[in-house]
């Protein structure tokens, strides 16, 4: 009896992902739980393992396809691969003849994008319309004609199909380029930012933070902090302590926008970016609020392993409410991060560098400073609460004791 | 027969429970279906649908013979009927049903227990056996799928010889002069419709002031038309207070339903015919908690899961459409969603058939539904008349309504009265499961000559561009 590979719950809101590789060929052996193909989407890359023991009998997505949640990827047969059925090395994806198979899996064989199946209605709106691709809202992402309606209806940039075929003519090959097709996560990256600006009235705000006071704590507690935590104690706690605070006390900064209301959010989960080879990612850190120095620099941790393995989720990345990214691992003295949306401010870490700063007995001291930024949403955050924000996590990071005390 | 254990133990062998049974044990569960009847099949397929439907193709053979072969030139002099080899068809149908579904559970290796289940813990069930005997049965998952009953009249007891129920009405042994249909919904029709072709003179007396209330008005008013030309008699916005028993009659009395002069009707035989109601008698759900609503329904959520984990209900007991396809939907649907898939019923997309002749057929919102909830919508109609194969075989009554919505032509609902109009709403239903616009089943390519093609033409009605109106 052959089993299904299909596609899983790929997360809230993520229909379809992309076939990257397959691991196994068909004919090769596979074990139960065993590594058979790898799925991209906009934002996660993931594993799809073997549903059963057997031989890879089928792979009817081929690197490159788009699949829809659900979708048959391929087919493990028994051992003695049964194929005796007609299949042209599953060269046609949308084949009626895969699904004359004994019902083994309860999934029937479907096409692998329903989101390109129009009803004669749409589809004849489509092509007098010149439409190359519409959301489709049907049974399985099919596109209805009230789709194309909607669609025609709204005319802004979306309806002219950027997608295939050429309304630019093709650049001109040149042995000197390299062309590489953007990575659905970058894809996806690009289409966020674009779409952060667009929207946003955003700006950024500066200060400078001085970490002597900072360093002496974890100076003085990190040894026995790591001790009895069983975790560094990083800069990032205090930094997220220090949001939390300000937070608390500008939640305008913690709200986003929706339609013409503001949604002003009594929770803090505080994304914290990270680099990864394959881009960068932002896992949330829940409820910063009610979590210990060591709790937050755990959490941190643990995602950052995740995400140099590849297995962040879906769920780790979404609903968060505020964003904290730190360009000084990688040396930047001062920039303007952009919005992570639908949040309404970022703030931006930088590089600790030495400089000389004038002391208030109007002595010279070489002090740690670092540059902070908060980039904001101007239309959610006026300018006297984005520069309240940004000092009051200035006071806490040159003075610790003020989050201990709420000050 | 020992205590048993089973994953799955479903009360009631109707629609609903039979095809929960046998999905389930298609899902890898182990099963047992109980039911007190004896042969499954539940109402349906004993003394409902099926017993009806074979009555009704009997009468209408009967009816063609008499009053329309002669249309097409053919004679037969005087046709006349053998009630009692009616009848013995019809039991002959309903047995080979039965028979049907028994085979189902051997071939699916259910457990078939006949008897009257009570739950007595979560979990626990006691079965009385028609034996005499009573055995105990363990359950992972309970599923209830007790049906529902006849609904009494007060005042007009059913005594299944001169008041019947639609029980009875199914083995009258004789054709009465007079019959009296207290109900113009469904049953009261379809019922009423086999005696008048037999040859009772029928009056169908209704409560609410138009016959098959929950159906679209202008259906409902065509329907009304089609069938007092047939010859039946209605008597509208009346409501029957209560019943004399005479040695051979029955006496009822009358009144307008907003009150007013009371009359008397004489009837040989009345059929009471007002609706159904949940069954949960002897179930035992005051042992585990589950208190029926006001009406008598089990409430459920939408996993079909009752307040009690591991016992669900489905079909008629559950309340929703009472009908034997929305039951079995049901019964797949909480199959599959014990098994962790995602069982799902689509009730926006739900047919009802009237087995009247013309039948009636309907799925999704009614035009007083759509101008109640505020919904601009835009309808096509095409009548039978217009349709060449309706008039090649002589049946042009009736006409097919779609109504899509006047901005994105999504179909909303489809209303159909003429000849195999219970088929001919099947393609519209699935049009809606797959969210079609009417143009969509107006492109789509129906054959000709082909009662069909009247769906088509009413879909290119919506957009006022029928070809052949």
């Amino acid at each position: 009896m052959s089993t299904n590979i299909v596609v899983p719950t790929l997360g809230e809101s993520v229909t379809e992902a992309t076939v990257a590789k397959w691991f196994k060929q068909v004919g090769d052996a596979v074990a139960a739980d065993e590594r058979l193909v790898e799925l991209e989407t906009d934002k996660v890359t993931i594993e799809v393992n073997a549903p059963a023991a057997g031989t890879l009998s089928d792979i009817s997505a081929k690197v490159g396809a788009t699949v829809a949640v659900g979708a048959v990827l391929g087919e493990i047969g028994a051992s003695s691969a049964k194929a005796s059925e007609p299949k042209p090395a599953a060269a046609t994806p949308p084949t009626p003849t895969v699904a004359a198979k004994p019902a083994a899996g309860p999934a029937p064989v479907q096409p692998a994008t329903k989101g390109d199946v129009a009803s004669p209605a749409a589809a004849k709106l489509m092509a007098e319309n010149n439409l190359a691709s519409v959301t489709g809202t049907g049974k399985d992402g099919r596109v209805t004609k009230g789709d194309v309606l909607h669609t025609l209806s709204s005319p802004p940039s979306p309806a002219p199909a950027p997608a295939p075929s050429a309304p630019r003519a093709p650049r001109p090959e040149d042995p000197r380029e390299e062309r590489v097709r953007m990575t659905r996560l970058r894809k996806r990256i690009a289409e966020r930012l674009k779409e952060a600006q667009n929207t946003a009235a955003m700006l950024t705000t500066f200060n400078e933070v001085d970490m002597t006071a900072l360093n002496a704590c974890r100076n003085q507690y990190k040894d026995a902090f790591e001790k009895k935590h069983g975790v560094k104690l990083g800069f990032m706690s205090f930094f997220v302590k220090a949001c939390v605070t300000a937070l608390k006390e500008w939640p305008a900064v913690n709200a986003e926008i929706d339609g013409d209301d503001l949604v002003y959010k009594n929770f803090y989960d505080i994304g914290v970016a990270v680099g990864t080879p394959n881009g960068l990612v932002v896992p949330v850190v829940r409820d910063c609020d009610k979590l210990s120095f060591a709790e937050v620099e755990k959490t941190i941790g643990n995602y950052g392993k995740k995400a140099r393995d590849g297995k962040l989720a879906i769920e780790d990345m979404t609903g968060g409410t505020f964003t904290i990214s730190n360009g000084g691992v990688y040396g930047s003295l001062m920039s303007t991060p952009i919005l992570n949306p639908p949040q309404s401010g970022i703030l931006g870490m930088h590089k600790t560098s030495m400089r000389p700063m004038v002391m208030p007995d109007g002595k010279i001291e070489a002090r740690p400073m670092m540059y902070l930024a908060l980039s904001y949403d101007h239309r959610v955050i006026d300018g006297r609460e984005a520069v309240s924000f940004l000092v009051r996590v200035k006071e806490c990071i040159e003075d610790p004791q003020r989050i201990l005390l709420d000050m | 027969m020992a205590d048993q254990s089973f994953d799955v133990v479903v009360i009631g062998a109707g629609p609903g429970g039979y095809v929960a049974a046998i999905r389930a044990a298609q899902l890898g569960f182990s099963t047992a279906c109980i039911d007190r009847r004896g042969p499954p099949g539940g109402t349906c397929l004993n003394v409902g649908c099926i017993p009806s439907k074979a009555l009704l193709q009997s009468s209408h053979h009967y009816e063609d013979a008499n009053h329309h072969f002669a249309d097409h030139g053919i004679s037969v002099g005087k046709v006349g009927f053998d009630l009692a080899k009616m009848m013995a068809r019809k039991q002959k149908v309903v047995a080979d049903n039965t028979k049907g579904v028994e085979f189902l559970f051997k071939k699916n290796k259910i457990t078939y227990i006949v008897g009257e289940a009570k739950i007595t813990a979560p979990g626990q069930l006691a079965i009385n056996t028609k034996e005499g005997g009573s055995d105990k049965i363990t359950a992972k998952h309970i599923i209830i799928a007790t049906g529902s009953d006849v609904t009494p009249l007060p005042g007009v007891e059913i005594d299944e010889k001169q008041i019947v129920s639609s029980t009875g009405a199914l083995e009258l042994a004789s054709v009465p002069e007079h019959l009296v249909v207290i109900g113009a919904g469904v049953i009261g029709l379809e019922l009423g419709s086999v005696w008048h072709r037999l040859g009772a003179k029928v009056t169908v007396v209704e409560y609410l002031d138009r016959v098959l209330p929950t159906n679209d008005g202008e259906v409902s008013k065509q329907a009304q038309r089609i069938f007092e030309k047939q010859g039946l008699e209605f008597k509208l916005s009346t409501k029957v207070t209560g019943a004399k028993l005479g040695k051979k009659d029955v006496t009822l009395s009358l009144e307008p339903a907003a009150g007013g002069e009371p009359s008397e009707l004489k009837a040989d035989v009345v059929l009471v015919a007002i609706g159904r109601r949940p069954y949960t008698t002897n179930l035992g759900l005051e042992n585990v908690g589950i208190t029926p609503d006001k009406r008598g329904f089990i409430p459920v959520d939408h996993h079909f899961q009752t307040n009690v984990p591991g016992i669900y209900a489905i079909g008629d007991v559950i309340g929703g459409a009472m009908l034997a396809h929305k039951a079995e939907d049901e019964g797949v649907a909480l199959a599959e969603i014990l098994a962790g898939q995602a069982g799902h019923v689509n009730y926006n997309a739900i047919p009802g058939v009237v087995y009247t002749w013309p039948e009636v057929a309907s799925v999704g919102k009614s035009e007083e539904q759509l101008k109640a909830e505020g919904v601009e919508y835009k309808a096509g109609k095409f009548p039978f008349t217009a349709n060449s194969r309706a008039r090649a075989n002589g049946d042009t009554d009736g006409f097919v309504k779609i109504l899509a919505d006047a901005r994105t032509d999504e179909v909303l609902g489809c209303h159909i009265i003429g000849p195999s109009a219970g088929d001919l709403i099947g393609e519209v239903v699935l049009g809606m499961e797959f969210r079609a616009a009417a143009e969509d089943i107006a492109r789509t390519c129906h054959a000709h000559p082909g009662l069909a093609e009247a769906v088509k033409e009413a879909a290119l009605g919506v957009a006022s561009r029928a070809i052949h109106l």
